[in-house]
């Protein structure tokens, strides 16, 4: 599951630029739990430099997929993943396993 | 296979499903939805085992494995659940019908190969998580009388929903029947 995880924030990271979290994000933290196969909150509005955390305290396994595969975020029951917000825009964002979940991030400069 | 063959066998398995919920009794107990909606998931858990064996398309064995995933970590809750409610599982009309359903279905299945095989694995998922999922919500979730279990249900409910959209998606990344008979 760690391994999952990991290899989540690695993907996100490698594919926009984003940077890890915690410590190093000057910005905001903002925080989705993932309970009963949704996310709450379902649309996010944050700037550049905050981070996103998805709070998975479902019983099965989650993604935050966005739209073009640019990135995703893996997480067993259980686990958390964080991405931080590099460049301005909208992205929609769906779990791969189950894309009746749907959510949103609204990055302003 | 043909495609006519197809169509009738989805059709086929379509009826046959829908008159398994049907002998559900109007109010079931909570040791019988217990036992439908852990009978439900290890039926869906065994086809997906199955798709493992026969299936060497990626997307057909990463869905298998999300199957096997899900239904396992949702039935662990189901079996921890019911061993804190001390309620004991009850085998009932509706769980037998399923496993009957489920072998003859599995029999089908294992007559089909490559693609055929994929592209009746997959309809049959949509097929069968429609079925559950209508049975939950207009029976298993209203008859359930302890909150836990109704919960519990509400949740898998929106997991398997999850399920049936990730299925339909799977028929239409597969090669269409039809262009297998040219
Ligand atoms: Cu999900």
């Amino acid at each position: 599951m760690a391994r999952e995880n990991f290899t989540g924030i690695f993907l996100a990271l490698a594919a926009l630029g984003l940077t890890v979290g915690g410590g190093l994000a000057a910005g905001q933290s903002h925080r989705i739990v993932i309970k009963a196969a949704s996310y709450d909150p379902a649309q996010v509005r944050v700037h550049i430099g905050d981070q996103i955390e998805w709070d998975n305290q479902d019983i099965v396994a989650h993604t935050a997929t966005v739209a073009n595969k640019a990135w995703e975020v893996v997480m067993g029951p259980g686990r958390s993943g964080r991405i931080v917000a590099q460049s301005p825009g909208r992205f929609d964002y769906i779990c791969r396993y189950h894309p009746n979940m749907k959510g949103e991030i609204i990055v302003e400069p | 296979m043909t495609r006519l063959h197809i169509a009738l066998l989805s059709a086929g398995l379509c009826l046959a499903s829908q008159s398994v919920f049907a002998q559900a009794p109007a109010k079931p107990t909570d040791p019988q939805i217990a036992h439908i909606a852990y009978t439900a998931g290890q039926i869906d858990i065994q086809v997906a085992e199955m798709a493992l064996k026969n299936s060497k398309n990626k997307d057909v064995r990463a869905f298998a494995n999300d199957m096997i995933r899900d239904h396992k970590a949702v039935n662990e809750k189901a079996l921890a659940l019911v061993k804190k409610l001390n309620v004991k599982p009850e085998d009932n009309d509706t769980s037998r019908s399923l496993m009957q359903q489920a072998q003859a279905k599995q029999k089908e299945l294992s007559a089909l190969k490559g693609a055929a095989f994929d592209k009746a694995y997959a309809q049959n998922e949509v097929a069968y998580h429609q079925q559950v999922n209508a049975a939950l919500q207009s029976t298993l979730i209203p008859s359930a009388t302890n909150g836990e279990l109704k919960d519990l249900l509400s949740t898998g409910l929106k997991i398997f929903q999850g399920h049936q959209q990730h299925a339909e998606h799977l028929v239409t990344q597969l090669p269409s029947s039809s262009s297998s008979l040219r």
